[in-house]
């Protein structure tokens, strides 16, 4: 267990604006390796959703299967939970958002959860642009199943058998800019001080968000020889423009100096302040967005932050102009016709 | 000789798919059923969108017996592929109309039928204007013809035709000139051809012709469905299209904002999992699909059961397996629903025969999947899915509240003493209270899971507790058996020897059958099954009995083995009557078998 939590309250803990500490967004104790990224990252979604002051009954959380898939249970205890089955954690998502669109959705899942079995129902909910956040906690193996390589691992990169992984690999950042995703940031499970602000800002967004972690699996793929090591990433991680994320209602007070700052803002008044600096990209533009990542692929580096964000797509509930009020609490007036309708409908069979 | 008969003889149309046959053809039996006449009208189609050869078997009887008879009487073989065949399957008798533009081969040498030539074509080219109408035309020009044939009030032609253009009468007067042109012609050259007649009746009072997906679909609006995944594949494909068309116009708010939401999804696994996902959350949720999409599913399914995640599934059943006959029919995917998913899963089963239950069932669906918390498939099949029957009429009671089973609010979680759990059988009777996200601040909240999980929802390998959960499902089971719908029995005789089971589409044809026999002296009493998980009154009906004929239409006696398996039934006490070419079953069919098994028996017992 990495991290057994103490049992008493200090009465002091700090309290976000809904009274709540960040107590009240953890969950049980994790049952993971002792130094897994997944456990990281956890830490940083309960950050996250401290910090923007969520309501966490307000929230379901969503997985597959696979470690990564596990870590709901390791943060927001008072939130509801699915753990779903291999790869198809998509498509429970999209039922429940269809049922509810007033919860906050954040999906869990894994590099094979996504970027293998299920990596149908991963491009149609990009494609659906559903109102959730997707974070993918990439290890670059199949943790859970003992070290496999998964689609994500770089070619050439080896884990702890030693066995070159043969294949392509698969960028899920790439990818769903190419679909359309509307949010799509990269973020590594040992840098708190940019993944923290990056949940926060696709938490923010509305539409579909992919928050692509590199998480090392410290007891199948940590070794010298694979790239989604913790040393491999510090020595090659370089993010695109630093940003600021404010979330809505907060005052803003930084001051930014005229053309080096670019702002996007959030459909609900968050904004993002993206600070230039020389060749960084517009990444409000999708080509520019796929060319950073592919520049920087070329090079050998791996470019993390914000990669791409669009503010103007509307979401599934949008697209198919369903009413306001969640479909779960229409009433049954509202809902059945009543006899006398089904009597005018029949009436034309006959 | 001719056939003759008032009211009673089958006619098909043989036709090419794409040629506008379907509207012409669906006219002729809608005239029927307007008459009063009891009518059952078959499409037998290919897999195929254009150029393919497709048949319209309507068969007409005043008694009422509305299965397949086999067999026809009279053909409207406008079809050049297939008029040999068409020729040749004609009963001794018949009658055979042809476009006389075509010139019957040497070898179409019968001499026990009548021949009926119209000159379609040329009726059409010189009396019909615009060259595009031609085509679809020809075909109103033979119900025409037919009318006159059969002695049919003209007016109920016309004014189907009239309805059925109420909003486009200009499209009316083309339809209406070319039924006159095939009445006249008709009257002219073939005055007093054909013997087989229809008359008006009084035996369909407040009957509606449907198809039993539009029924579904009504069901699932009724129902309170709100979401909808689904991926096309026929026959399920028009319960998703007649539920998007009735929630267009029944599910607006003021602004034409929508109270659902159907999702074309990317595969079936993805449709059964958007409901799930949806009814997790507390909203009805349903999808549609046949064989493939259930063996996509089985993964979902599992889940829901192991979950208890309520969602209704309907299957209209296809000619499996495999890829199977897309377009035939079949009921072939009973264990496979029975029992889907890997692991020990059971799962609910309705059996609508007609389009009435189709409305019922899958409206009651909704109540039992809530109630029961589990999945519930509706089996439907091809034959009842896009075929129009008739029954009586659907009805909706104003009075009725939906069912929405053990879900806990925020009040009741309040006022709970104790702790709450997911898994905890409070009322023992194997169904526990569930919480929808987001009902309280503090109270309620769980994981769900398909892993092994105790009382309280956390996971847990715990040899015991999963036992435990396990044994608490198989209880669950014994409850639904008091929920699902009982069989419908007929005794006729309470000491006879034999009885026979059946269900949805083989109905019909099996109460004909059993009719027939029992005139003959054979007396079977019948038993239809509603529902899975089969109550104490199926094996009680079983039990009464010396042989059971099970009735089925696929090859293997899936349901046979069902109850075998389920109530404990000695195998050789449950005969098999299959039928699995992919056309509904038809009665001769049933009484022929069952006559065959008897003699056979009959012989056996001599024997001793
Ligand atoms: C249908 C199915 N196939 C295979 C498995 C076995 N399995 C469990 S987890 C997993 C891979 C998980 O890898 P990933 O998603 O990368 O998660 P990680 O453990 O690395 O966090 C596999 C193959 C399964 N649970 N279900
Ligand atoms: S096996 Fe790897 S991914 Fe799984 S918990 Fe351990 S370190 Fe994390
Ligand atoms: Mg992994």
């Amino acid at each position: 267990m990495s991290s057994t939590r103490p049992g008493f309250r200090h009465p002091d803990l700090p309290k976000n604006d809904l009274g709540y500490t960040r107590r009240d967004y953890e969950g049980a104790a994790s049952t993971l390796c002792a130094g897994c990224g997944h456990d990281s990252i956890s830490n940083a979604i309960i950050n996250a959703c401290y910090e923007l002051a969520l309501e966490p009954s307000g929230i379901a959380k969503m997985s597959g299967i696979g470690c990564s898939s596990k870590t709901p249970a390791y943060f927001l205890g008072k939130s509801h939970g699915f753990n779903s089955v291999h790869g198809r954690m998509p498509s429970i998502a999209t039922g429940a958002d269809m049922a509810n669109r007033d919860l906050v959705y954040i999906g869990v899942s894994g590099d094979g959860d996504t970027a293998s079995i299920g990596m149908g129902q991963f491009i149609h909910v990009v494609r659906r642009n559903l109102n959730m956040v997707y974070i993918v906690m990439n290890n670059g193996c199949y943790g859970l199943t003992k070290g496999q390589d998964s689609a994500t691992a770089d070619r050439g990169s080896a884990g702890k058998k030693g066995r070159q992984s043969l294949f392509e690999s698969i960028d899920l950042c790439e990818l769903a800019i190419a679909i359309g995703a509307g949010f799509v940031a990269r973020g590594f499970s040992g840098d708190k001080e940019q993944l923290v602000p990056l949940l926060k800002a696709a938490i923010t967004h509305k539409g579909f968000a992919l928050v692509d972690v590199i998480s090392p699996c410290v007891t199948f793929n940590n070794t010298t020889t694979s790239t989604k090591s913790y040393q491999w990433v510090r020595d090659h991680m370089e993010a695109t423009a630093t940003f600021d994320f404010i979330p809505p209602r907060k005052e803003i007070t930084t001051q930014y100096e005229k053309g080096t700052t670019q702002s996007v803002t959030l459909h609900d008044g968050g904004v993002i302040h993206l600070h230039k600096s020389d060749g960084s990209v517009d990444i409000t533009q999708r080509r520019p967005a796929i060319d950073a990542l592919e520049l920087y692929r070329e090079k050998g580096r791996l470019l993390t932050g914000i990669l791409h964000i669009n503010e103007s797509l509307k979401d599934t509930h949008d697209i198919l102009e369903t009413v306001e009020t969640p479909l779960n609490s229409l009433a049954e007036k509202e809902l059945c016709p009543g006899n006398q309708v089904l009597q005018q409908i029949i009436e034309t069979y006959r | 000789m001719k056939l003759e008969g008032i009211n009673d003889f089958v006619i098909r149309f043989a036709n090419v798919n794409g040629s506008g046959s379907a509207s012409a053809n669906a006219l002729f039996a809608k005239s029927l059923f307007r008459l009063g006449v009891p009518v059952s009208p078959k499409n037998i189609f290919p897999s195929n969108i254009q150029g393919l050869p497709t048949w319209y078997e309507v068969r007409i009887n005043e008694k009422g017996n509305l299965g397949r008879r086999g067999g026809y009487d009279f053909i409207v073989a406008v079809n050049g592929q297939t008029l040999k065949r068409d020729y040749e399957g004609l009963a001794p008798g018949g009658y055979f109309m042809y476009d006389s533009a075509r010139q019957l081969p040497a070898d179409f040498a019968r001499d026990d039928i009548t021949l009926i030539n119209i000159p379609l074509t040329q009726i059409c080219n010189r009396e019909i204007e615009d060259p595009k109408l031609r085509q679809l035309l020809k075909n109103i020009v033979y119900v025409g013809a037919l009318a006159h044939l059969f002695g049919m009030e003209f007016s109920v032609l016309t004014d189907s035709i009239l309805s059925q253009y109420k909003k486009k009468p200009k499209l009316a007067e083309p339809n209406i000139k070319a039924l006159t042109l095939g009445f006249e012609y008709a009257a002219t050259h073939f005055q007093d051809t054909c013997k087989l007649k229809v008359k008006r009746s009084n035996k369909l009072t407040r009957h509606i012709l449907m198809d039993g997906n539009t029924a579904t679909a009504l069901g699932a609006l009724y129902g309170g469905a709100t979401v909808a995944g689904w991926y096309p594949i026929t026959p399920s494909t028009s319960v998703i299209e007649a539920f998007d068309k009735f929630t267009s116009q029944y599910r607006l708010d003021d602004s034409g904002k929508k109270r659902v939401a159907i999702l074309q999804a990317e595969d079936e696994l993805t449709a059964l999992g958007i409901a799930l996902g949806a009814s997790w959350n507390g909203a009805r949720a349903f999808t549609a699909t046949s064989g493939p999409g259930i063996s996509l599913m089985n993964e979902f399914l599992g889940l829901a059961y192991f979950a208890e995640i309520p969602v209704v599934l309907i299957d209209v059943q296809r000619t499996g397996p495999s890829t199977g006959m897309p377009t035939r029919t079949q009921q072939s995917d009973i264990l496979l629903c029975a029992c889907a998913s890997h692991g020990d899963t059971r799962h609910v089963l309705l059996f609508p025969c007609d389009p009435k239950e189709c409305f019922e069932m899958t409206a009651d669906g909704f109540d039992l999947a809530e109630r029961l918390q589990t999945p519930v498939i509706i089996m439907s099949d091809l034959d009842l899915g896009m075929n129009d029957h008739i029954c009586l009429p659907l009805e909706w009671d104003d009075t009725r509240t939906y069912d929405r089973g053990k879900v806990l609010d925020k009040h009741q979680l309040e006022s709970l003493t104790g702790k709450w759990g997911r898994y905890l059988d409070k009322d023992g009777d194997g169904i526990c209270y569930r919480t929808y996200p987001g009902t309280h601040q503090r109270l309620g909240s769980y994981v769900t899971r398909g892993s092994s999980h105790d009382e309280f929802a956390a996971y847990t390998e715990d040899n015991d507790t999963y036992q435990r959960i396990m044994v608490r499902l198989g209880k669950k089971w014994q409850t639904a058996k008091g929920l699902v719908p009982k069989p419908d029995i007929k005794l006729t005789d309470t000491a006879a020897d034999y009885g026979a089971v059946f269900f949805g589409t083989s109905t019909q044809a099996s109460h004909e059958a059993i009719e027939t026999l029992g005139s003959q002296g054979i007396t079977i009493n019948t038993m239809r099954l509603r529902g899975f998980p089969f109550q104490d009154e199926v094996k009680a009906f079983i039990d009464r009995h010396k042989t059971i004929f099970v009735i089925e239409q696929n090859r293997d006696g899936q349901m046979r083995t069902l109850l075998i398996s389920e109530c404990g039934i000695r195998p050789d006490k449950l005969v098999s009557i299959t039928h699995f070419d992919g056309l509904p079953v038809t009665a001769g069919h049933i009484s022929y078998s069952i006559e065959q098994i008897l003699k056979a028996q009959m012989q056996q017992g001599g024997a001793q």
